[in-house]
């Protein structure tokens, strides 16, 4: 999928360093109207630097960023009419209730009252809030407190959602509903930009960019991405798979064993040859196993296989 | 700029200050523990204050009266004058604190009637030294009566004539009351302001910084001077209700006169807020965590405010360059504004000058405060 013409999102060569660390480097990319772009990488990649950068809340050091064509480093004020921007961290008042957030947020976007309480109400009731409308925000649950910030940031229907890692430390329940919204919210038009650390999560996406120590690693459709992985992914069931995983890790030219719950999933160069080598190596340490098979890369595979790939080839 | 918005982040912050106990502990507790404290604890003790004595008889009596002056611990006789006008020329260059005068006719009224009057002077407007000196002639003079007394009953006399003894005639000009406290409380309430006013706005912009809040609210486009205003006026209004339980309360309790126009202690007083509500809203802006911001707005307002603003240590007798020191220091011109006030009964026309020095300070607070605070990381 290629960007439509006008995207609303554009980073041209953005920069961004603190001292002894570069966040980002020259960063560019563009999204389209009605995309879910997904920011991954792990801590410190630099994805909450590119959001602050794009949310008009840090000025860059240098290079330019683009809200629906408003450019945020000249003219942050105006491009914060046409974004929602929600912080890694809570950032609504838990002193408050929820109502009470929900209406600060509406007057500060200047809503007239009328269709601030036309909004408000539907809102709520839609994300399943409405029974808690009296509470204080600091005494919601962290589902609760995600979907209250994303009714905050969406009181004036803005063209452009700035999520930062909404879903970290949500249950998954949680995340499943928050998913839905945001896709419902895909729908009727809004641009939503959203970084998580969850991979299984970035398959959402409709596209992914892929981040380490502040560049731009990959970024295409989480389909594209995942043939792009080299080699063979192979799978292997065990009641004991951290110890497999411990002696796979031990071979030869193979470092990349990915512990998920009782598999292990291991990149390899050519399954042909690796299949029988696994086979024997586990049997003659004696651990229980079902037979080595070929899978399908989820995220996590991919991530770990492209980041090892990039850095071996500088 | 929006009233929207403005009205929309005073809702907010009056909401936060009614939840928060800290905030409410200092809105409204500490206005009135201070007045307690400061208004029953303060001591002024003075001792070998220089007076001038001027005395008209020369007797034997008169004579006697002024050793007492000299042996009680108080006050140290340092000149003998010979007139009202050199009288009135020391007081002015303040050479001393009071003049003591003993009228032509002391001893004679004194065995005439029993009662004879001794003249202390004393500009007490803008000096509680003198407000306590006259307290302390007051007993001294009350001890030689005594004194007198029992001489007087070794003699024959009759004791009941000679209990009048002699009497002070007070001539202070503008504190007649003679109570310390009298010049103390304005200031108090001075300092009350202050402090409340600027460690309650120093906690402003801070908390929402260590809260998380400020990320979110700077990504609206709210603006800078709407987030101060919205975030003033609620203290603003506190700040007013302070001012008036301190008004009552020294009228009231301390019985503190207040002689002077309502609506110049609410013009200058609105003034005065500007200015401390600016100066913790410029800390608050300037240093990110509460606790940081709150030590120093109490050292930048109580600290200058109890030492420097004349409330209690009279500004005419510091060393010169500290006297030059005070004129930056704001409460000064409140804590003068205040005095006038209470005890001389000015009008708003009579302090022009400290006002005017009051509304420089509050535009340049406001101008920098307007500009402190950035919607912008890092
Ligand atoms: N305000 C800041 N001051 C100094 N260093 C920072 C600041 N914000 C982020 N960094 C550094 O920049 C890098 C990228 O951080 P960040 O953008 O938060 O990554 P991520 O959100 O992917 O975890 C990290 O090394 C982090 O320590
Ligand atoms: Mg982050």
């Amino acid at each position: 999928m290629t960007p439509e013409p006008g995207p609303m999102v554009e980073a041209k060569k953005l920069v961004k360093n603190f001292p002894g660390v570069f966040a980002v480097k020259e960063l560019s990319f563009s999204v389209g109207k009605g995309e879910i772009f997904g920011l991954a990488g792990p801590d410190g990649a630099g994805k909450t630097t590119v959001i602050r950068l794009l949310a008009g809340v840090m000025p860059p050091d240098s290079g330019t960023a683009t809200i629906d064509g408003i450019d945020v480093v000249r003219d942050p004020e105006k491009a914060k009419q046409h974004l929602s921007y929600m912080p890694q961290r809570f950032g609504l008042y838990e002193d408050l209730t929820v109502d009470e957030n929900v209406r600060f947020y509406a007057d500060i976007f200047e809503l007239p009252v009328a269709l601030r309480n036309q909004r408000i109400g539907p809102l709520l009731t839609s994300f399943g809030m409405e029974p808690f409308r009296k509470r204080l925000a600091g005494q919601l649950s962290g589902g609760m407190k995600q979907k209250l910030g994303l009714v905050c940031a969406l009181i004036h229907t803005p063209k452009i959602l700035l999520l930062d890692e909404p879903t970290t430390g949500v249950d998954p329940v949680s995340r499943r509903d928050f998913w839905k919204i945001l896709y419902g919210l895909r729908e009727e038009g809004v641009t939503i930009l959203i970084s998580t650390a969850y991979l299984e999560e970035a398959e959402r996406c409709t596209r992914l960019a892929l981040f380490h120590q502040g560049v731009m690693a990959y970024c295409d459709t989480p389909a594209h991405l995942k043939t792009k992985m080299p080699g063979k992914l192979l799978n292997i069931a065990s009641p004991r798979a951290r110890e497999i995983q411990k002696r796979i890790q031990s071979l030869e030219g193979l470092s990349g064993a990915l512990l998920m719950g009782d598999h292990v999933h291991v990149a390899v160069d050519d399954d042909l040859k690796r299949i029988p080598e696994i086979t024997r190596a586990l049997a003659e340490a004696g651990l229980p196993f079902d037979p080595v098979t070929v899978t399908e890369p989820t995220m996590e595979d991919l991530f770990l296989a492209l980041l090892k790939t990039k850095g071996a080839s500088p | 700029m929006r009233w929207g918005r403005i009205r929309a982040i005073a809702i907010k912050e009056t909401i936060q200050i009614r939840r928060d106990t800290r905030s409410l502990i200092i809105a409204l507790f500490m206005p009135f523990m201070q007045m307690i404290l400061l208004g029953y604890g303060v001591n002024l003790d003075i001792k070998h204050l220089p007076v001038c004595v001027y005395d008209r008889e020369g007797s034997q009596n008169s004579q006697a009266l002024l050793k007492h002056f000299q042996a009680s611990e108080y006050f140290s006789i340092i000149a003998v004058l010979k007139d009202y006008r050199e009288a009135k020329a020391a007081l002015d260059s303040d050479r001393c604190r009071i003049v003591i005068a003993i009228p032509h006719d002391f001893s004679q009224k004194l065995s005439d009637s029993g009662g004879s009057t001794v003249q202390v002077l004393a500009d007490a407007s803008d000096d509680n030294t003198a407000n306590i000196a006259i307290g302390y002639a007051q007993s001294v003079v009350g001890e030689f009566a005594g004194n007198l007394a029992v001489a007087a009953q070794g003699f024959g006399g009759s004791p009941a004539r000679l209990t009048q003894g002699v009497d002070l005639e007070e001539r202070v000009w503008y504190n007649e009351d003679l109570d310390s406290r009298n010049y103390i409380i304005p200031g108090v309430v001075a300092l009350i302001m202050a402090l409340v006013g600027a460690l309650l706005t120093s906690l402003t912009i801070s908390r929402e910084w260590e809260r998380g809040t400020m990320e979110l609210l700077i990504s609206t486009p709210v603006q800078p001077s709407e987030v101060m205003l919205g975030k003033l006026l609620p203290y603003f209004a506190i700040g007013m209700l302070d001012a008036v339980f301190c008004l009552v309360f020294s009228v009231f309790w301390f019985h503190v006169p207040f002689r002077g126009s309502l609506f110049a202690l609410f013009f200058t007083t609105s003034l005065f807020l500007v200015v401390v509500l600016g100066v913790g809203f410029l800390i608050s802006a300037a240093i990110k965590s509460q606790v940081g911001a709150s030590q120093i707005a109490v050292l930048v307002t109580l600290l200058p405010t109890s030492l420097l603003s004349g409330y209690a240590f009279p500004i005419d007798q510091m060393p010169p360059l500290v006297q030059w020191v005070t004129t930056l220091v704001f409460a000064r011109y409140y804590v003068t504004i205040l005095k006038a006030l209470f005890l001389k009964g000015s009008v708003l026309e009579d302090l022009i000058r400290p006002v005017l020095a009051m509304g420089i300070y509050a535009m340049v607070v406001a101008f920098l405060a307007g500009r402190a605070f950035k919607k912008r990381l890092d």
